[in-house]
């Protein structure tokens, strides 16, 4: 049990109540909980380790409990009853204080409760508003949290002082008419290196506020898409944030002046959770389309995307590296011989009719090397024809074409029997070079 | 292009001046070259043959010529694949059962990209998302259909029209004019009916354009595109108008997991037990993500044969956003969103 979540390097939570574990380099998805016994109550609302060193998850659930799930094991080991959804409402934000010592639950009524010890009553609680839609906590003061929800200005608490917020944030000015502007705070995080904060609203806009200032409306506004905007993130080099709305539109906002960078595509449904990575420039996300796509940062490309089957609702990366499998040095030695083998073909191969051959075995390469992943992804595949791959892999980068033509090399031999289908693919070719000429 | 191997000797195709149909071949034709604009095109024929004396027929600057060897070169071709036809007639033929399998032609529903949301029938996590969506209580026949049928304000004929005959088509409708209200001020007092489902066909230029169905507890709202309306008096060899008996629903191709939201979703639109007496049935047909609606009688003629009439109208869907809630199109959280640019690049890949 313990083989399939530990490397697993993101965490998420699902509305069928499955705690879900994906290994970014396996390209391999568990679910972890008791799959006889699914309910919507089990539906994870927030997730959160429990301790620095990763070990151990906190799983928050729709109907008031709290589960700790071991990495170690590979199951969940403790629960415990947070509070009573029906008066309260469900969990917006869970953190962890003093090492694990303590829970920090708040629900969508507005109460934030601090629970130690096993005890079933919380040893202190903050009535933080109603309706808040986002707690999240600081990660360099850990004491500090900061609350927000619809109509409910962004508060600043400090748990060691649980009476009043130390900071309350004001509602914009009025607009044209004099009129009160609505104000909905979705989603918060903590800039670090400073006391700033910075909020996405579900008008479209994202704030920035500085505690330190005596000013308490927004020091920067900066608005993105026509959308409620439902999930905020800050990359691990500052200056930007990436911010998801409902549409499923992702995009990176410069701090400075309040400017879209560029937009992350894929998306087809609203963004309920984001995270960017703490070491590596990588942004993941997850959403109602039931996908978790991973965009690199500095591209804004497309690196991975994993189909869950459930709606998703929260997201957690490791901190270590999601590529690096841990433990399994076997994939990397393997590649690194394939290149030696490459250059040796490259020198080896005649310069005419290089490309029409070339290309032939790159599709009947890439036919068995797609069989080959699938068959290592476990994952079963319809038919495919050769010509589609052809299309698709077109445009693959030189590197994986070298990977591919010298894994060719081994099984050339093999291949002897599929006659028509290079003959379709010769016509193929010819096809596509005719369309272009 | 392909195969026409043009012999330097005999220049067949030259100009007839005054013949303009061009099916007789004169045997008087002065063996002309096409000089000025030859391109010599790489022909992928071995290279034994040099100088292949390729000319394209979009070099004749005469129209009535061009057109006339365009033609030629037509049924030289449709000749030549005829001539393919038989060959491989007579060897299947000869063959028998040797003979080489049937080769299939390429559609773009053959050349379908594989989607990774293709649901598995025996997947639990799924079943268990199903069982337990917004479409349970239907389905485990707690509750039973009703629908509201309306329009965007002020509706013209034809529109008019098509809500009449949707509410024929579908048991248990009614129609209410909109009058200016806010959908949003309809919704809670449909539920406060009983209504579990809400319509309402939007108008452009006199023409029904678009289909909200909202489904009414707390489900999701479906936008869809709608064209190719026919309303009944449009449509030819029509049966008689439909009774009032509950038909069977048929849903055809719903293969993914936006699919099967979906497909159920225009499940729920009719009550669960069909009459059979009736003899009628609806089906949504999904091919290449744009959902065809049909409605027919049918009667059995004998064992194998069973004739059907078209009755009721018959229009096209296509989805363009799935809202998880009910409408509320600026704030609510979108399941799906069609994103033309994204999803329609590639041809052969489909979302339903």
């Amino acid at each position: 049990m313990g083989d399939s979540s530990r490397p697993c390097t993101v965490w998420l939570g699902s509305e069928t109540g499955i705690l879900k574990g994906v290994s970014v380099s396996r390209r391999q998805a568990f679910n972890f909980g008791d799959s006889s016994q699914l309910s919507r109550q089990h539906e994870v609302r927030a997730l959160c380790w429990a301790d620095a060193a990763e070990s151990e998850l906190l799983v928050a659930a729709a109907d008031g409990t709290v589960k700790t799930f071991s990495l170690e094991k590979g199951a969940f080991t403790e629960a415990r009853r947070c509070g009573d959804p029906a008066e309260d409402g469900s969990f917006v934000g869970l953190a962890v204080l003093d090492g694990g010592a303590a829970l920090v639950t708040c629900a969508e009524g507005g109460l934030l409760r601090v629970w130690r010890d096993e005890s079933g009553e919380p040893s202190a609680e903050i009535r933080v508003g109603s309706d808040v839609a986002r707690m999240r906590q600081n990660p360099e003061h850990r004491h500090k949290v900061a609350t927000g929800g619809k109509d409910n200005c962004l508060k600043v608490w400090d748990l060691e002082k649980p009476d009043q917020p130390v900071f309350t944030a004001r509602n914009l000015r009025n607009d044209w008419l004099d009129l009160r502007r609505p104000h909905w705070v979705k989603d918060t995080a903590f800039i670090p290196g400073s006391d700033k904060v910075v909020t996405c609203t579900g008008f479209h806009q994202v704030h920035v506020y500085d505690p330190s200032t005596p000013q308490r409306r927004p020091v920067l506004e900066a608005t993105f898409g026509e959308y409620p905007l439902t999930a905020l993130s800050l990359p691990a080099a500052g200056g930007s944030v990436v911010v998801g709305n409902t549409h499923g539109q992702v995009a990176v906002l410069d701090l400075r002046k309040g400017l879209v960078r560029g937009c992350f595509k894929g998306l087809s449904g609203g963004v309920r959770s984001l995270q960017c990575h703490a070491a590596q420039p990588v942004v993941a996300s997850c959403g109602l389309d039931r996908f978790l796509r991973i965009h690199s940062l500095e591209d804004r490309r497309l690196q991975h995307k994993v189909y869950l089957k459930s709606r998703l609702n929260c997201l957690l990366l490791a901190s270590r590296s999601l590529e690096e499998p841990r433990g399994d040095g076997g994939h990397e030695v393997k590649e690194e011989e394939g290149d030696d083998d490459v250059d040796e073909v490259w020198d080896g191969m005649e310069r005419v009719g290089e490309r029409e051959e070339n290309r032939k075995r790159k599709t009947s390469a890439e036919v068995e090397e797609m069989n080959v992943k699938r068959k290592a992804r476990g994952v079963e595949e319809g038919e495919k024809t050769s010509k589609e791959q052809d299309d698709s892999e077109r445009e693959a980068p030189a590197e994986e074409m070298r990977e591919k033509i010298s894994e060719d090399q081994e099984e050339n031999p093999k291949k002897e029997t599929p006659d028509e289908e290079e003959e379709q693919l010769q016509k193929n070719t010819k096809k596509r070079r005719k369309a272009q000429a | 292009m392909d195969s026409i191997d043009v012999p330097l000797t005999q220049h067949v195709k030259s100009k007839k001046k005054k013949n303009k149909s061009g099916e007789t071949k004169g045997a008087e034709h002065p063996g002309k070259m096409e000089t000025g604009g030859i391109e010599v095109k790489e022909e992928k024929t071995e290279a034994g043959v040099s100088f292949p004396p390729t000319f394209s027929v979009s070099e004749i600057k005469n129209k009535q010529r061009r057109h006339f060897m365009f033609m030629k070169l037509k049924q030289e071709k449709r000749k030549q694949k005829m001539e393919l036809k038989k060959k491989r007639k007579r060897q299947e033929k000869l063959l028998g059962d040797k003979a080489p399998p049937k080769q299939v032609p390429k559609t773009i529903e053959n050349q379908r990209v594989y989607d990774e949301t293709t649901v598995d029938p025996e997947d639990e996590e799924i079943a268990f998302d199903e069982a337990t969506d917004e479409f349970s209580a239907y389905f485990n026949g707690l509750t039973n259909p009703k629908v509201l049928i309306t329009t965007s304000d002020r509706p013209r004929g034809r529109t008019v029209k098509f809500c009449e005959q949707l509410r024929t088509v579908i048991p248990n409708a009614h129609v209410y004019y909109r009058r200016g209200l806010a959908l949003k001020r309809v919704i809670p007092q449909c539920i406060a009916r009983d209504f579990t489902y809400l319509i309402v066909i939007n108008e452009d230029r006199k023409v029904p354009n678009g289909l909200v169905l909202c489904h009414l507890p707390e489900g999701p709202t479906a936008h869809f595109k709608v064209s190719s309306v026919r309303l009944r008096k449009e449509m030819k060899r029509r049966g008689k108008d439909p009774t009032e008996h509950t038909p069977e629903v048929i849903l055809n191709n719903f293969t993914t997991r936006l699919g099967h939201s979906i497909g159920r979703m225009l499940a729920a639109l009719f009550p669960q037990n069909p009459q059979f007496v009736g003899r009628q049935v609806a089906t949504f047909h999904n091919q290449r993500d744009f959902i065809f609606f049909r409605f027919h009688r049918y009667i059995f003629k004998n064992e194998k044969k069973a004739g059907i009439q078209e009755l009721g109208p018959r229009f096209t869907l296509k989805l363009r956003s799935l809202q998880k809630g009910t409408f509320d199109s600026k704030f609510g959280e979108y399941e799906w969103v069609l994103k033309r640019h994204e999803m329609d690049a590639c041809r052969r890949k489909f979302q339903l």
